[in-house]
């Protein structure tokens, strides 16, 4: 695949991590920020390519994740209800909500579908004028956008059998938060390089500039991670802390106006509670007062539902940077893909997903060396 | 008795009288299941199907299809559940002989799809040399089943000589795939609903016989042979490699995989390591066997896309590892549940 091969070339990716050797003279830690990058980190071994004093952490870029139970526990009551037609992406269907999972409400009867965009929903909701078609509308600023557009859409339609579940967060506050906690590490960002493509490079400035932190947009290719680590290291070693754009294929520093724009007119900021992070203010969108009837908390009553988390479960402290799942005493025994324990386990994106996907509860940290 | 104002041969959909064992029943055996894989044994119409002795070991495998939807591009349910069974035989080293079919079909099948389901039974089977020599057929309510289910079970001889076994692997071993990974598992969901996407891939759902015989002719000494079906090449790995208690180092950049199938495994969030393939052969050869096996391979027109893959090593037992293309390693585990495709 042109313009996908060349990130992948295993030559480019020896010389950028011969490099980072050769750049790096004391431990740093660093956070990527995205859950496309903890994926592509570690199906490629990128971290096994690094010298040992340079640490990665994994953060909380993953949309799945970082769902509140109380969302999870609300789809999974509306995906119940009679007349319900409820559509999802696809890896918010095993996420444990305290009630079980949205295969389970599927298996006990509930038309649970999963679609590749909220689009999709509406074309359903045309098809199936006499049934409920909720979306479930979880994400970053990636997301937004395509769901925004499917609410805009309803409306000029007249499609009034559709509704979100609105469930989007966003990335500046949590990362404000993650930097500001008293057990923080992380010491440089690989920025969210998809999330730029729609927002722009322009609110991690203050972020780089207030926490002294150099800010990296960086992509999700393993030579874009090299890449991106080479410029972290660069500053880092140069007592530097800017925003750079690694990235600069897809990002441009305004983002996407017209994404922009229409997000503006569909969402706006409001509170929002993180699965692990706890209550974030401004971290989230919620949809306007002139779009409220296309929400699906208002359009069905959800007032009763009480929620219970694991007790065992360290999510939020991985989701911080603070732990790595291998420092979980379930990780990969009490908890696995098959019966996760919390949402870093579930989504390809999750930090502990992406570690047992690839086998480290078997090994641990595989060096090159380990398997020459 | 009261006659049907209906010609029975009027309806043009499955009825559950198709499967009462009566007068409609008899019509669907006679219109459509005996023109297209009637033989003698079949024709007899007899309760069990009587066969000549067989004089050697005896390879016995059965398998459901459930597919969806049951016609894909490159192929459907009929041919995939005698390719399939077919491929089960061949990878024991047998030779196949018999196929037994049970059919469940829902009511509200079209009959012409039954009968272009069945017709491409008849063709598959005549490409293995092979005959259904007993069936059976049931029709369950609208609703209750997803309109046709085939399960087929295949008896084959094994030639004597013939050793191939799950635990024989060694270290140093070569893995020779026989060609591109996930384009049956790709091609079927390309055109599920919600997800057509454009793209002229279609199923490698074939017969592997000839390919069986041209690697064992060439590598006379080979451990065992895996089709990689459901679970693709990881699971067909994993059992060889708890079998044989050794480890299965990949070599990511070796990997046959098309473009199309790449690209829309990028885009649903999925690892083509664990695609399905109905056409494609798995083999474990002594490492001085390996190069001209692969030759041999790949001048046979379904092996052009060859490969080595990966070696055995004799550690870590039991695991799957994988180098990756810009030479980080990582352990390719067995699937935990099925693939669900990612947000983002």
């Amino acid at each position: 695949m042109k313009y996908v091969e060349e990130y992948r070339d295993g030559d480019a990716a020896r010389t950028l991590a011969a490099a980072i050797a050769r750049t790096v003279t004391r431990p740093w830690t660093i956070m990527e920020v995205c859950g496309g990058q903890t994926h592509s980190i570690i199906k490629y071994g990128v971290d096994t390519l690094l010298p040992p004093s340079l640490e990665i952490v994994h953060g909380p870029g993953c949309p799945v994740c970082v769902t509140p139970l109380e969302l999870i526990d609300r789809a999974h009551a509306i995906a119940l209800r009679p007349g319900v037609l409820f559509a999802s992406f696809g890896d918010m269907l095993r996420v444990p909500g305290s009630r079980g999972d949205l295969l389970s409400a599927r298996a006990a009867g509930a038309d649970v579908r999963v679609l590749y965009s909220p689009l999709d929903a509406l074309d359903l909701a045309v098809k199936n004028p006499e049934r409920e078609v909720v979306f479930f509308a979880i994400g970053f600023e990636t997301t937004a956008p395509a769901n925004a557009m499917a609410v805009h859409l309803a409306r000029k339609r007249g499609i009034k059998n559709f509704s979100v579940l609105v469930s989007h967060v966003l990335v500046p506050p949590a990362v404000e938060a993650i930097l500001r906690a008293p057990d923080n590490r992380v010491q440089a960002l690989l920025g969210p390089g998809h999330v730029c493509t729609v927002v722009g490079t322009a609110e991690y400035e203050p972020i780089a500039r207030d926490h002294h932190i150099p800010v990296v947009i960086t992509g999700f290719e393993p030579i874009d991670l090299l890449e991106g680590i080479l410029l972290a290291v660069r500053q880092l070693e140069a007592g530097e802390a800017r925003v750079d754009n690694q990235y600069s294929r897809a990002v441009r520093p305004e983002g996407n106006p017209a994404s922009r724009q229409l997000l503006a007119e569909i969402f706006e900021v409001s509170d929002r509670k993180w699965r692990g992070l706890g209550e974030i203010p401004g971290s989230g969108y919620r949809l306007r007062d002139a779009y409220r009837e296309f929400d699906a908390e208002q359009r069905f009553d959800l007032t009763t539902i009480e929620t219970n988390e694991s007790p065992i479960c360290i999510s939020g402290r991985i989701l911080r940077g603070a732990c790595k799942p291998t420092d979980c005493p379930a990780f990969g025994k009490a908890c696995t893909p098959a019966t996760p324990l919390g949402a870093t386990m579930v989504s390809n994106e999750g930090a502990c997903a992406a570690y047992y996907a690839y086998g480290r509860h078997l090994t641990g940290h595989l060096t090159p060396q380990d398997a020459a | 008795m009261i006659s049907c104002p209906m010609p029975v041969s009027g309806y043009d959909r499955v009825v559950l009288g198709h499967g009462s064992g009566g007068r409609l029943s008899a019509e669907l055996i006679q219109r459509v299941f005996l023109p297209a894989l009637g033989n003698d044994i079949l024709g007899a119409l007899e309760d069990q199907a009587t066969l000549p002795a067989i004089a050697g070991r005896i390879a016995v495998t059965t398998d459901a299809y459930v597919v969806r939807p049951i016609f894909f591009p490159g192929g459907d349910i009929g041919s995939l559940a005698v390719h399939g069974t077919v491929n089960d035989l061949a990878v024991g080293g047998a030779v196949p002989l018999h196929l037994t079919a049970a059919f469940i079909l829902e009511e509200g099948l079209l009959l012409t799809d039954l009968e272009r389901i069945v017709q491409s039974m008849r063709h598959a089977c005549q490409a293995c040399n092979i005959h259904v020599v007993a069936a059976d057929t049931k029709v369950v309510e609208r609703g209750k089943g997803d309109q046709i289910y085939i399960t087929t079970t295949g008896v084959g001889l094994v030639p004597d000589g013939r050793v191939l076994s799950v635990h024989a692997a060694q270290p140093g071993d070569r893995i020779i795939l026989s060609g591109t990974l996930g384009d049956h598992g790709i091609a079927v969901l390309s055109c599920r609903e919600g997800l057509e996407f454009e793209t002229k891939l279609a199923s490698d759902s074939a017969p592997i016989i000839k390919l069986v015989e041209v690697l064992l002719a060439a590598a006379p000494r080979t451990r065992c042979m895996r089709d990689p079906t459901r679970g693709g090449l990881s699971s067909a790995l994993h059992e060889i490699a708890a079998a044989s208690g050794i480890g299965v180092e990949l070599d990511e950049s070796a990997i046959p995989i098309r473009d199309e199938v790449r690209g829309a495994c990028e885009m649903l969030g999925l690892d083509p390591l664990y695609v399905a393939n109905e056409g494609k052969l798995v083999a474990i050869v002594p490492e001085d066997e390996a190069q001209h096996t692969l030759a041999a391979l790949r001048a046979h027109p379904q092996g052009q896309d060859a490969a080595i893959v990966g070696r055995v090593l004799a550690a870590p037992r039991g695991l799957v590892t994988l180098r990756s293309r810009i030479g980080g390693t990582r352990i390719v585990p067995l699937l935990a549940g099925e693939q669900l495709p990612r947000i983002c």
